[in-house]
């Protein structure tokens, strides 16, 4: 068996585990008898969980080991793949439209294969897709295993990995589409998963939403590409000049925005932690967001050739990887901290991509989804052991009841934080790197969010694992299943870094040559960081609030996150589709129907008009006729007498008046 | 036998029979009904399959003498824009009769015999091939609907039946103005007067001429389909409709205003089309964004999918404003995907109606939690109609937008934004009627999809996901006749 012949099996396992588990859960897909029924030990996590859902028992055991199952064939599969080497498959047309003529006048056919292509970069992306799909699927095993709904839990999970694989597979911009929606709808629906809470459906709707304004762009850079090169798939763009294509790489730039939670539209992500923990993990930190910065460098050809644009993705990523960044500083919400984190080293990668370093960017993408998934599935552990606690203020010694988890904490965090020779110091210092040699104002931004980095994350640790216990649950250490899940992760976090020059090869990029100083300062920042945010938290606690005093309006700007939320509230929920809605709604009502109605009442005055006119003038004409004959029949009356004998007699009488007249005029 | 002829007769025939059937038979007038509809369904499918996707005209044509005084014939054919809906009309006609088989217990037979007497005209309407017999089924369909309305609808039925007939036949009289001149020029050029839409198509019109018509024949167009600013009888007629009223009026009636535009419109007048182009797509892209707008607002989920009807509607005249390849054939599937996707969201809100006899958005909440397979289907009929990739709706934006951006890149970046809109009104929909709590109590008791709704979505939802995922056996389809009529019109 050839796995290069096979690679359109590689998401098919998954898919076959959402089919699945649709199917063998129809009956207890949402099961409504449970609600009645008992549900016995109830173990509490993920604020407002929902018990009602639980299915009944029986094969639920299964749900968990058959969908991860799927995902570690699919990984097993790729990995088969990429060790023999590249290929393009097309399995069949797809979108098969009509001809239409390009913009440089020759006709060419709207049409889309269903294809996979795989080369080094759909490689990387397919490798860690379903490498850490599967930890996290079966981190998800012991993590759910008190929830309900977890047919739907497990179908949606194999339904995002089936779609990501798609986008990173695809051949073409069109098919990379499907799974760019398709991965929406799974985060729709995971983000939702407790449905019953309202916070969870609208943060869903918030996110769909907001990826779908992004959507747009990247549907109008589809035709913009159609028309340029009168093709979509990747392999067939040779890439030239045009001055149309800025709109084009502008437009993806403007999807990838979306999808990758950057300014303007990043507020989706962080309230997307409503999701279950391990679904933040997996979608909403190590893989679907990373989705925009993978389109960019698939992008890279045009992009290249569109410099401008680039300048203003850097100028967006460095943008929002310092806002966000600094906003994770005051965040109480350990989910939040990781949620703007992620949109924070998100914005590094979109500077890397910006200033030409794609392989850098696609290099953070993957320590990043290591220590990301890996701290999230941390966080995760200490929720689940705080029966659902997430705020960060009733947290504290933890590493005493909990170190497993810990110590690989301690690991992401030092990761993350970028602690020299570790994942993040070298995937960060390749972007610093870079962004040195285009712009010391971008290396500085670099720089800075480094620094908000580090402190924010050792907030995080010594918030969470040392000083004194400040809840009240009886805090254990989560079951194997989780925590081999997070060791295996850390080793990513610990050793990825080092493979930044083969990945550059791997890739075909060379990278910056390295930089002793820039090295030593990115180090430095770290250290520093991370010192700070000791001396805050545990040298001398209270420092912070001392500092949150002594600055008001910036305490107030970062715990208003900028005022970003409120803005779009204002601006487009209760202005534009609100009062403009309600106002439209009100015009539709009364200007439009009412000038329906009102031609409508028109006719009927008109009718009463001409009831009033036929009445009087129409029938009166008649009636007056009628009246006109009666009267001037008057004397005829008196012949018309019914009866035959006088009738004859008329008739006769005129017979003969007649031919009198006649022989009378003839002689 | 004529296989058109027969197609369009059967309905008839059934409706015949079903006047001797006594009234008391409920159930018997029911079976017979759906029956005969099904029967239609079944000499309908393998149409499907004998069309001849490489021949140029149209197939099975049934010519027969009608009016020979006037020139009228009784001419049926179809070619693959008609086949798309006459597939369609053939579909829908008994899903719509099986779902009111529990909601009629007044009047059943006067019902039913609506109800055949529509898909009478429905089908007659894209069957036809001369257009005083096109105009009859034109008018034919009024009346059914007039008393499907008027008889068996919600409270404000009967302003909602006037407004609807009145509206309609106010366009149907200027078209039908139109179609006497048109018939009076070819009566000059041609050998002998005819209403033969061949022939027709052969006389030469000044620009002057074309106008006036085209506007004519927009009349009564824009109003069947409805454009903005023509619309506001649809979202009364559609809510007050019963169940088969509302699937059938969204899923075929509709079309009857944008296949007239296709079959009639572009091809007769292409001159007049080309420069009205510009007016049809700006109430297009004003339909796309002000219907979703003001579906966002509504509290009633019948009228917010009514007012959707009216965003949709505008992307498939956006596609024929276009007048190129893409636009047009995306045109048609959209019309058929429109068929499908809202037919499913009236049947699934016609189903709650049964149940509740409320149609209030605020009435429910947390549905997902008593009727998961309901809430299910319903998502599956949300994402459609939100046009999610491998659901049927995202092919036919797609290829609609496509054609736009060819002839301007502002009608596509403006129309573009009905993909955000109408997610948002949807998913909101989805969100106040199925998800949270189970607020209300008198919600607590319903009961799931019972068999005989699975049969009437099933086939929809298999639709939704077919179109969707192979998309190219209905490009093929139309390529032919979309071709024709763009090489016709010289684009």
């Amino acid at each position: 068996m050839n796995f290069l012949d096979t690679i359109w099996l590689i998401p098919v396992f998954p898919l076959l585990g959402a089919v699945l588990m649709m199917l063998l859960g129809r009956h207890q897909f949402l099961d409504p008898q449970v609600e009645n029924g008992s549900v016995g030990h109830h173990h509490h996590h993920d604020r407002g969980h929902d018990q009602d859902l639980r299915p009944r028992q029986g094969s639920r055991w299964l749900i968990g080991p058959l969908c991860s199952g799927f995902v570690l064939l699919s990984f097993l599969w790729s990995l088969g793949a990429v060790l023999a080497g590249r290929t393009e498959q097309v399995l069949f047309t797809w979108v098969a439209g009509l001809p239409f003529p390009a913009f440089d006048g020759r006709m060419v056919t709207l049409a889309a294969d269903w294809g996979y292509l795989l080369d080094p970069l759909s490689a990387v992306m397919i490798l860690m897709v379903t490498g850490i799909g599967f930890l996290i699927h079966v981190y998800s095993i012991a993590y759910m295993a008190h929830d309900g709904g977890l047919y739907r839990y497990f179908g949606c999970l194999n339904l995002f990995v089936f779609f990501m694989l798609v986008l990173v597979m695809a051949n073409n911009y069109l098919l990379l589409f499907v799974g760019w929606e398709g991965v929406g709808l799974a985060s729709y629906l995971l983000i939702g998963f407790y449905f019953k809470r309202k916070p969870a459906s609208d943060a869903a709707i918030k996110a769909f939403l907001m990826n779908r304004i992004g959507d747009a762009g990247y549907l109008m850079a589809l035709f913009f590409l159609l028309s340029i090169f009168g093709t979509l798939r990747f392999t067939e763009i040779e890439a030239a000049p045009h001055p149309l294509l800025g709109w084009a790489t502008l437009l993806l730039l403007a999807g990838a925005v979306g999808k990758s939670a950057q300014l303007p539209l990043f507020t989706w992500l962080p309230d997307a932690m409503e999701g279950p923990t391990p679904v933040s993990a997996l979608m909403h930190a190590a893989t679907m967001v990373t989705a925009g910065v993978y389109l960019i460098v698939r992008a890279e050809p045009l992009f290249r050739l569109t410099p401008e644009v680039g300048s203003l993705a850097a100028a967006i990523g460095a943008a929002t990887a310092v806002i966000a960044a600094s906003i994770a500083l005051v965040q109480h919400d350990i989910k939040k901290v990781l949620a703007y984190s992620t949109v924070s080293q998100l914005g590094l990668m979109f500077m890397a991509l910006g200033v030409g370093a794609y392989w850098a960017a696609l290099f953070h993408v993957v320590t990043h989804a290591f220590f990301k998934a890996q701290l999230f599935l941390g966080a995760g552990s200490v929720i689940h052991a705080l029966d659902g606690e997430q705020d960060l203020r009733f947290m504290g010694g933890l590493r005493h009841q909990m170190p497993q988890t810990f110590r690989t904490m301690f690991i992401g965090t030092l990761a993350l934080a970028g602690w020299p020779g570790l994942a993040g110091f070298f995937s960060k210092d390749s972007i610093l790197t870079s962004a040195w040699a285009a712009s010391p104002a971008l290396f500085g931004a670099g720089l800075f969010t480094a620094l908000l980095t580090a402190f924010y994350m050792g907030r995080l640790l010594f918030l969470t694992f040392f000083g004194a216990y400040r809840g009240d649950q009886h805090v254990h250490e989560s079951p194997k299943r989780m925590t081999v899940p997070l060791w295996v992760l850390s080793l990513g976090s610990i050793g990825a870094g080092w493979f930044a020059t083969p990945f550059a090869a791997w890739l075909g990029a060379t990278p910056e040559p390295h930089s002793w100083g820039i090295m030593v300062a990115s180090g430095a920042v770290a250290i520093a960081g991370l010192g700070i945010a000791y001396h805050f938290y545990i040298g001398r606690p209270g420092t912070a609030d001392r500092w949150e005093e002594s600055l008001p309006p910036v305490a107030r700007l970062l715990r208003a996150r900028w005022y970003f939320d409120d803005l779009y509230e204002l601006i487009f929920v209760r202005g534009f589709a609100r009062q403009g809605g309600a106002w439209l709604s009100a015009w539709d009502r009364r200007v439009v129907d009412g000038a329906v109605n009102g031609a409508g009442w028109l006719a009927r005055r008109t009718g009463a008009v001409s009831k009033w006119s036929d009445t009087w003038i129409v029938d009166g004409a008649v009636n007056f006729t009628a009246i006109a004959v009666k009267l001037s029949s008057f004397p005829v009356r008196y012949l018309q007498t019914g009866l035959a004998q006088s009738y004859a007699l008329l008739i006769v009488l005129s017979l003969a008046a007649m031919a009198g007249w006649y022989l009378l005029r003839s002689a | 036998m004529p296989w058109l002829t027969s197609l369009l007769a059967l309905p008839l025939v059934g409706l015949l029979v079903l006047l001797v059937i006594p009234g008391t038979a409920r159930n018997f007038i029911r079976l017979w009904a759906n029956a005969v509809l099904l029967a239609g369904l079944g000499l309908a499918l393998p149409l499907w399959q004998a069309f001849d996707r490489t021949a140029s005209g149209y197939q099975f044509v049934d010519r027969m003498p009608w009016i020979p005084t006037l020139g009228a014939q009784f001419l049926l054919g179809i070619d693959g824009i008609s086949l798309l809906l006459v597939m369609l009309t053939a579909l829908l006609g008994p899903i719509a009769a099986l779902a009111s088989w529990n909601a009629i217990e007044e009047r059943t037979k006067e019902f039913y015999a609506m109800l055949l007497l529509l898909q009478f005209g429905m089908l007659g309407l894209f069957l036809a091939l001369d257009l005083l017999l096109f105009f009859v089924f034109f008018e034919v369909v009024l009346v059914p609907m007039y008393f499907l309305i008027g008889i068996w609808g919600g409270e404000r039925r009967l302003y909602a039946a006037i407004k609807f007939f009145l509206y309609t036949l106010a366009g149907s009289v200027v078209l039908l103005l139109g179609i006497i001149a048109l018939y009076w020029q070819g009566g000059l050029q041609l050998a002998r007067p005819t209403f033969e839409l061949t022939e027709l198509l052969r006389v030469q019109l000044p620009v002057d001429t074309q106008r006036w018509l085209f506007w004519a024949f927009f009349v009564g167009f824009a109003i069947k389909v409805p454009m903005v600013p023509f619309h506001t009888w649809l979202p009364d007629a559609h809510t007050e409709a019963p169940t088969a009223g509302s699937v059938l009026l969204a899923g075929v009636l509709l079309k009857m205003g944008t296949y007239g535009f296709v079959r009639l419109s572009l091809p007769l007048f292409p001159e007049a089309a080309r420069e009205a182009a510009p007016i049809l797509a700006v109430l297009s892209i004003v339909a796309i964004l002000y219907g979703a707008l003001i579906s966002l607002m509504q509290q009633d989920w019948k009228r917010l999918v009514a007012y959707s009807s009216v965003s949709h509607m505008g992307f498939c005249t956006l596609g024929l404003a276009a007048l190129n390849s893409n636009g047009i054939a995306g045109s048609v599937l959209q019309q058929i995907n429109h068929g499908i996707s809202t037919s499913l969201l009236f049947l699934l809100v016609g189903f709650i109606y049964e149940r509740r006899h409320t149609r209030q958005i605020a009435d429910f909440g947390g549905l997902a939690m008593v009727m998961p397979r309901f809430a299910f289907v319903f998502a599956v009929a949300v994402f459609s109609s939100a046009g999610l990739p491998l659901l049927n709706g995202f092919i036919g934006e797609f290829t609609i937008l496509q054609g736009a951006f060819v002839v301007s890149r502002a009608w596509a970046g403006f129309a573009v934004f009905g993909i955000v809109l109408g997610a948002a009104y949807l998913l909101w929909l989805y969100q106040r009627t199925m998800l949270g709590d189970l607020r209300n109590e008198a919600n607590r008791g319903l009961a799931d999809l019972s068999p005989r709704e699975w049969v009437t979505v099933l086939p929809l939802l298999g639709l939704a996901l077919a179109i969707g995922v192979y998309p190219k056996p209905w490009f093929a389809v139309l390529e032919r006749p979309v071709l024709e009529m763009v090489g016709r019109m010289g684009r």
